[in-house]
């Protein structure tokens, strides 16, 4: 009886030292990523001409004369995808989820859910496929320009890989607005889009903004489907027909060449970095932002 | 009123099925207008969804089939030139957990009115002067005329139900319906809200869902008494308790089962 009490407190015991350790494992790679990009990249951090890196559209890392570290056109194609992509992705996504969740029937909601998770499932190699086979020509014959390859296609391609994050998140957010409240509408006499507009989507309106924010994080930092879709040109656009290079899709294509502790691979993680603190300022802001919701 | 004694709901021959399940099978009923009419019975007898018949609150659950008539003011709510919206204005709905919406005491009492106008026709005084007048009439006035912008959803229960029955006046519904409206209530509030039904009877007609036959009895004229989805008996609530005329009424008044 006592053994088997000891036993007992014993699972206990791990299983709660276990669970605990993956609670806190989130925090250490965290961290851990943190220190291992910041320890390649440190190094420069005190050479590198900040004025230039922020300022010069001029990206020549290999460059025999003089090489020029300017990010410029890179945060700007970052920008211009990024925005392109939610401007399409947020509309559609929150829209799909309030039909999702409010005004489908039960059986075609779950073949939807299906889809829409199947959706999420596809690596983002084969968007950047579908990007340069099917959108590329699509583009091109569509709107008369010379390349598909451009801002409109990285734009489309993101708003499709991040549509699918929103729709879920924000699906479950509209979900868990208590019925009470739909039923209370509704015996006022609201009709099914008043109560979505008036009751819902303000009540769920933390879980929604968290959706778009996810969202946007995934646009940010998203590799290869942009590398393979935006066309891979050091340029600030000036239209969504012109071809740009992200951040991220630098970071992949040059990482293989620039040889090991060089300066053009310190850079490299110098973007890292900066991408990074991107990543965790939108999170961030999203955070104290749903606070400050919540606080009202 | 001229047309004191014509019945304000009337249902006829009403049979309602949750999928093959029978839940009220062929009601048929006359509630007086301007008066409190207690719905009692054991649960699961159909109480409720005789009472969400009245405002067609069951259509929102995808498996419902109805057939008889039901009758308001003389109308069949089931008409195709009825619309759900105005039925819904006219007959409102107090539930078993007050439910104000996540809004502000004042957005929660105009939400009706806002729904059902347009912006412009709709100035800021009017919105004012209905909700003083919709909380002074349920009592709450004095204590919340300083905090019209705190959130509804923080107030005390008791509240909160006085609230939910406010929200309903400015659409000058000619029934309420409640279901269960103290049930998550103590007994302070409990009379609160039957004292208030009291002040509210004789302008609308309530109709009222109870497990508690005290309060039947307390608050009702009328009692309609339920079992298994069959009306047993209608009667003046004096007389259903002092001489019921069904055996079933009499066992289940006596505390014999319910």
């Amino acid at each position: 009886m006592s053994g088997r009490r000891k036993t007992a407190v014993l699972t206990e015991k791990t299983m709660e030292a276990l669970i605990r350790l993956c609670g806190v494992s989130a925090v250490v790679f965290v961290f851990g990523i943190f220190f291992f990009v910041f320890r390649e990249g440190y190094d420069l951090l005190p050479r590198l001409d900040y004025r230039e890196f922020f300022t010069s559209i001029e990206w020549y890392p290999t460059s025999q004369n003089r090489v020029r570290y300017g990010i410029l056109a890179l945060l700007a194609g970052t920008f211009s995808v990024t925005v392109l992509a939610m401007l399409l992705a947020v509309p559609f996504g929150l829209g799909a989820a309030i039909y999702v969740s409010e005004f489908c029937p039960p059986k075609r909601r779950e073949t939807l859910k299906v889809i829409i998770e199947l959706l999420a499932a596809i690596p983002s190699v084969v968007w950047g496929f579908i990007g340069l086979t099917v959108m590329n020509p699509l583009i091109i014959y569509l709107f008369r320009v010379p390349i598909g390859l451009n801002v409109l296609n990285g734009g489309i391609i993101l708003a499709l890989m991040s549509v699918p994050i929103i729709v879920s998140i924000a699906e479950d957010a509209l979900k868990a607005v208590p019925d009470t409240y739909r039923e209370a509408a509704l015996a006022l006499g609201a009709t099914r889009w008043q109560t979505v507009y008036r009751v819902l989507l303000p009540a769920a309106r933390n879980g929604l903004l968290a959706a778009v924010l996810l969202g946007v994080g995934r646009a940010i930092g998203e590799t290869m489907a942009v590398l393979m879709a935006t066309g891979h040109a050091v340029h600030i656009p000036t239209s969504v027909f012109d071809s740009v290079r992200t951040l991220t899709a630098t970071v992949a294509a040059e990482m293989g060449e620039a040889p090991v502790h060089s300066d053009h691979y310190k850079v490299l993680f110098v973007i890292g970095i900066l991408l990074f603190t991107l990543t965790f300022l939108v999170n961030l802001i999203a955070d104290l932002t749903v606070r400050g919701i919540r606080n009202k | 009123m001229s047309q004191e004694r014509t019945p304000c709901i009337e249902t006829a021959d009403l049979n309602l099925w949750y999928g093959s399940f029978p839940a009220l099978k062929k009601v048929g009923l006359q509630i007086a207008a301007g008066q409190i009419t207690a719905l009692i019975g054991p649960s699961g007898c159909g109480k409720t969804t005789l009472l969400r018949c009245f405002n067609r609150g069951n259509e929102r659950f995808g498996n419902v089939s109805t057939t008889g008539e039901i009758r308001i003011l003389g109308k069949n709510i089931y008409d195709p030139d009825v619309s759900l919206i105005e039925l819904r204005k006219s007959v409102g709905m107090v539930f078993q957990r007050p439910n104000p919406l996540p809004l502000s005491v004042f957005d929660n009492v105009v939400f009706g009115l806002q729904i059902h106008n347009r912006r412009r026709d709709l100035s800021r005084s009017r919105q004012e002067e209905a909700v003083e007048s919709a909380l002074r009439d349920v009592f709450l006035w004095e204590d919340l005329k300083d905090r019209l912008h705190t959130r509804a959803t923080a107030l005390q229960l008791e509240q909160q139900q006085k609230l939910c029955i406010a929200r309903l006046l400015p659409l000058k519904p000619e029934i309420i319906l409640m279901d269960e409206p103290c049930s998550a209530l103590d007994a302070r509030g409990t009379r609160a809200i039957e004292d208030l039904m009291y002040s509210l009877a004789g302008r609308y007609t309530i109709v009222i869902v109870t497990h508690n036959m005290a309060q039947a009895r307390r608050v009702s004229q009328e009692c309609l008494f339920m079992l298994l989805g069959e009306l047993v008996e209608h009667s003046p609530t004096r007389e259903l308790f002092l001489n019921p005329r069904n055996p079933k009424t009499a066992e289940y008044i006596e505390g014999r089962y319910g």
